[in-house]
């Protein structure tokens, strides 16, 4: 997880961020950089949108590939549709070549935030195959939606990679952290151990506008124990063993998987459409 | 009850201050030293982020400002390290009001505010520092500040902590305890106290604010929870027609994109 301090709209510099959040990566033989949500533009873009959009066929995305040929990598962005519709999006590449694009779907648009506004709103959800084993993407907001990752369980995921840029708000006496970030490392440690899991959360720092982002970025197995976390606020570059045995191990103890009834939750589903 | 996690505070504060000056290019912040607890713990937060030396608190006295304010100044000078400098406006003001010897003591403190926003923005210039506000929650609510004079700033570490935070704040930081414990005062005229002037003291005004704006009570609720409804609705009406002040100057729209409007950016924009 590159835990990066991105330029607001300086998607030069922040290709520079990228490029030695990967050359880290290679030289401590890790496998895959997840970087943050928007982070190859910055959060609160606001009418900055389409100015920083890049296309499939932009240089922007060559370069992400070519990146790609020694580490793979998630990148986050905002990705233009051929019929100009902009996108929260994260890009998996790997081995020189787009793998898997997920087009964010819960653009919160409340309280501080404002994403409906600027962007299209995604329609797919799938998992999808890697060098790395069967993962998903889910960006930010996508998450505390526990169909996503529901979904993503059935669709056989074992790993989430979870890109966000997730602000600090929120004082509780007696807390280390802000509320924001109880919840997320709550809701977090819950689907590990839920779905029998790996959770990959790679959170931004850094201010914008006085909105600070609380980073935090770790990874949590299966039992929900934590392979490896980064510290707040702060710029940081950790990794961890994202391991099929411990999926293997969690899903041999308790195959909540397994025993899952698709058909029994479709029909539910389409009762509740129904009425 | 209001939340006083001070350690939380302090470091969200610091990598505010840091982050927010850094990315301007700057490494320095000017502050108005008023010898009261909320520009103490605005600079001795700056001092902290940026290191003592990259920080300038400036003491602005008018003829009529009371000795102990410049002391209390001196004092957090002397406790942070920071650099200082004394800038006297009596000369300037009080030409001023001899054109206009008639002005009430509100038009005299609302200039004296001007005045010392103007040396503070000259100052950050002169020195490549941005202006660091001191101005609390509790008075941006309220409106008790004085538009383009205290209110004014390039970042105000402060905006959203409550009078009662900033006292808890400042004892954790090292603020002076004699500035802590005395009575606020904008020091405008002799003998003046913001909760005299208020009519209210500010912790009880902090718990009615943080119940009605941060968790969003309704007027049924306040009043249930025990404050009285004139209260209740005093202060309602406070925030309300105080909203200007929180807001930019408004512009009649005319094109397709008005700023602010339609015109949308961040204020960091490319930062």
């Amino acid at each position: 997880m590159a835990q990066i301090n991105p330029k607001l709209g300086d998607v030069a510099a922040n290709m520079a961020l990228y490029e030695a959040g990967v050359r880290d990566a290679a030289s401590q033989d890790v496998d895959l950089a997840v970087f943050p949500e928007l982070s190859l533009t910055g959060y609160f873009l606001r009418d900055m949108v389409p100015d920083v959009a890049v296309r499939l066929a932009s240089p922007e995305m060559e370069r992400l590939k070519a990146l790609s040929r020694e580490v793979s990598l998630v990148a986050g962005l905002v990705l233009e549709s051929e019929d100009h519709r902009f996108y929260n999006a994260a890009v998996y590449f790997e081995g020189g070549e787009v793998r898997h694009i997920h087009r964010k779907v819960y653009l919160p648009t409340y309280g501080m935030f404002d994403e409906q506004r600027y962007f299209a709103r995604g329609g797919r959800l799938r998992a999808f195959d890697t060098r790395h084993g069967r993962l998903v993407l889910l960006i930010c907001e996508d998450l505390w939606h526990p169909s996503t990752v529901y979904l993503a369980a059935l669709d056989g995921a074992l790993t989430i990679l979870c890109p966000s840029s997730s602000p600090l708000r929120g004082v509780t006496d007696g807390a280390e952290q802000d509320d924001n970030a109880r919840y997320w490392e709550l809701i977090t440690r819950s689907y590990a151990e839920t779905f029998g899991m790996f959770v990959v959360h790679s959170n931004r720092v850094g201010f914008e506008d006085g909105v600070g982002f609380w980073g935090g970025s770790g990874i949590l197995d299966p039992f929900g124990h934590t392979v490896c976390k980064a510290g707040y606020y702060d710029e940081a570059f950790v990794a961890g063993e994202v391991s099929h045995e411990v999926a293997r191990r969690k899903r041999t103890r308790a195959p909540l998987m397994r025993d899952e009834d698709v058909d029994l939750t479709i029909r539910e589903l389409e009762r509740i459409r129904r009425e | 009850m209001i939340p006083t996690n001070v350690s939380l505070m302090r470091r969200i504060l610091v990598a505010f201050i840091r982050n927010e000056v850094r990315k301007v290019g700057l490494e320095r912040v000017v502050v108005g030293l008023s010898g009261g607890v909320d520009s103490s713990l605005s600079a001795m937060l700056a001092a902290e982020a940026l290191g003592p030396d990259q920080v300038l608190g400036i003491m602005m006295p008018y003829r009529t400002s009371s000795a102990e304010s410049l002391e209390h100044a001196r004092l957090v000078v002397e406790k942070s390290g920071i650099r200082s400098a004394t800038v006297e406006i009596t000369a300037q003001i009080d030409a001023y009001f001899e054109v206009f010897p008639d002005a009430d003591p509100k038009r005299r403190g609302n200039k004296m505010a001007r005045e010392r926003m103007t040396i503070l923005y000259d100052h950050s210039a002169r020195w490549d520092a941005l202006v660091a506000g001191t101005s609390n929650k509790t008075e941006l609510l309220l409106g008790y500040g004085t538009l383009h004079g205290d209110m004014a700033s390039a970042l105000n570490p402060l905006g959203d902590l409550y009078k009662t935070q900033v006292w808890a704040l400042g004892e954790a930081v090292g603020v002076p305890e004699v500035v802590i414990d005395k009575k606020p005062s904008a020091d405008l005229w002799e003998g003046q106290t913001d909760e005299a002037e208020l009519g209210f003291s500010y912790r009880e005004v902090d718990e009615l604010l943080y119940l009605m704006v941060d968790q969003r009570y309704s007027r049924a609720e306040l009043i249930a929870a025990g404050f009285t409804a004139d209260f209740v609705d005093d202060i309602a009406r406070r925030i309300m027609t105080s909203q200007f002040k929180r807001r930019l100057p408004v512009i009649a729209k005319v094109s397709h994109r008005t700023i602010d409007r339609d015109f949308r950016y961040s204020r960091d924009w490319g930062r």
